[in-house]
């Protein structure tokens, strides 16, 4: 036991080397017990015909993406212009699902306001948003009170899920899609997706 | 002066918190709403019978908030932590059970959203880590404190020659000593 003198050292290294790892994580990023679980059905208003409604199983047999925005997000505004791009070179099928558009921004005071007024204000302005910025969905559904977000678990916005064939969530990017995580995560999972058919 | 040095303290350590909160504030880029925490994007409503509402509450503080992470949802004015207490109101008053809301708050958002972990698998290490390591450094402590008393136990006691032998070295050692240095007594 000549060397015992550097116990309190090794000791010392081995606390730093978990610190230094716990420094690598990401609080904010909380992960989600939905992964490879049936994606929660829901049925809600279409942005663009608000007379019709989308639900899950019109997504049967594809492998896709349901991208959650609001136009009060700013960080939504940041991953947008990755999003026409993904449109324009057909990578993968989006469905946007607009996420407390007037309740959610906090300039508008939605106490007390009729929920047909509120969706009449949430058309309005996710549609003017998608115009001024292109529209890079398939389509879009309407989560006016946010239900549909608690049940997918959303806590923030932008959040992405990508679900399979079989309309199980196999992914969640939380925040906007940067271009490497699209290259190096979501294409090689959506390839792999694709293959296992 | 002390006062003015701690005042000095305190004033470079708040400016130092400000800085540090500053930075956290503009370090998220994703948006849990723009909404100010102190105002709720809806009224905080209450439920209608006092008991029903007592126990959302209670259950309420034992669940996290996701967007401010360090508050219950109790606590937190987030619109995702009002949408949650709304959430827990709602389906008490539909009677269901305080386990089923946490498992329906758990299904969705992972046990993160518990205040308190559940024990299971990998959890073992988090919940019995600190008694392990309590009851290792007691039996540490012990053995140490044993090995230790058998070793003077195992010291050679001394013999009479040598006891007499070590008097004589210390007494002349003092007369040296005062021999050397007389007039520090005078």
């Amino acid at each position: 036991m000549k060397a015992k003198f550097l116990v309190p050292l090794l000791l010392f290294f081995g606390l730093a080397g978990f610190l230094a790892f716990g420094l690598t994580l990401n609080p904010r990023e909380v992960p989600s017990p939905l992964i490879d679980k049936p994606a929660p059905d829901f049925t809600l208003a279409r942005l663009d015909e608000p007379a019709q409604t989308f639900s899950l199983k019109e997504m049967q047999g594809e492998v896709w993406l349901l991208n959650v925005w609001a136009s009060w997000c700013v960080a939504c505004r940041e991953e947008h212009p990755l999003l026409v791009r993904m449109a324009e070179q057909k990578i993968v099928p989006v469905v946007g699902l607009n996420y407390k558009e007037v309740r959610g921004d906090g300039a508008i005071n939605a106490r007390g306001m009729a929920i047909e007024a509120e969706t009449d204000m949430a058309i309005e302005r996710a549609r003017r948003w998608l115009r001024d910025h292109g529209n890079p969905y398939l389509l879009s559904v309407l989560d006016i009170d946010g239900r549909v977000g608690i049940d997918f678990g959303v806590y923030g916005v932008p959040e992405t899920f990508l679900i399979d064939r079989s309309g199980r969530i196999r992914y969640k990017h939380i925040g906007p899609i940067t271009p490497d995580a699209l290259q190096n995560v979501l294409i090689p999972k959506i390839e792999e997706l694709r293959r296992a058919g | 002066m002390p006062g003015d040095t701690l005042s000095a303290v305190l004033r470079r350590a708040a400016l130092v918190g400000g800085a540090v909160a500053a930075v956290l504030l503009a370090g998220p880029v994703r948006a849990e709403s723009t909404a100010p925490a102190s105002t709720p994007a809806l009224a905080p409503a209450l439920a209608a019978d006092p008991e029903l509402e007592a126990d959302a509450m209670e259950l309420s503080h034992k669940l996290r908030c996701l967007v401010c992470q360090n508050q219950s949802i109790a606590e937190s004015n987030a619109p995702l932590a009002v949408d949650l207490r709304n959430q827990v109101r709602e389906q008490l008053a539909a009677g269901k059970s305080k386990d089923d809301v946490v498992d329906y708050l758990v299904e969705r958002y992972g046990d993160f959203v518990l205040y308190e972990p559940p024990f299971k698998a990998v959890t073992v290490l988090l919940w019995l880590g600190p008694a392990a390591l309590l009851l290792g450094g007691a039996g540490w402590l012990a053995f140490r404190l044993r090995r230790r008393r058998d070793e003077v136990a195992a010291e050679p006691s001394l013999s009479a020659a040598d006891r007499a032998r070590a008097r004589a070295l210390l007494e002349s050692a003092a007369g040296n000593a005062q021999s050397e240095s007389p007039e520090s007594r005078s």
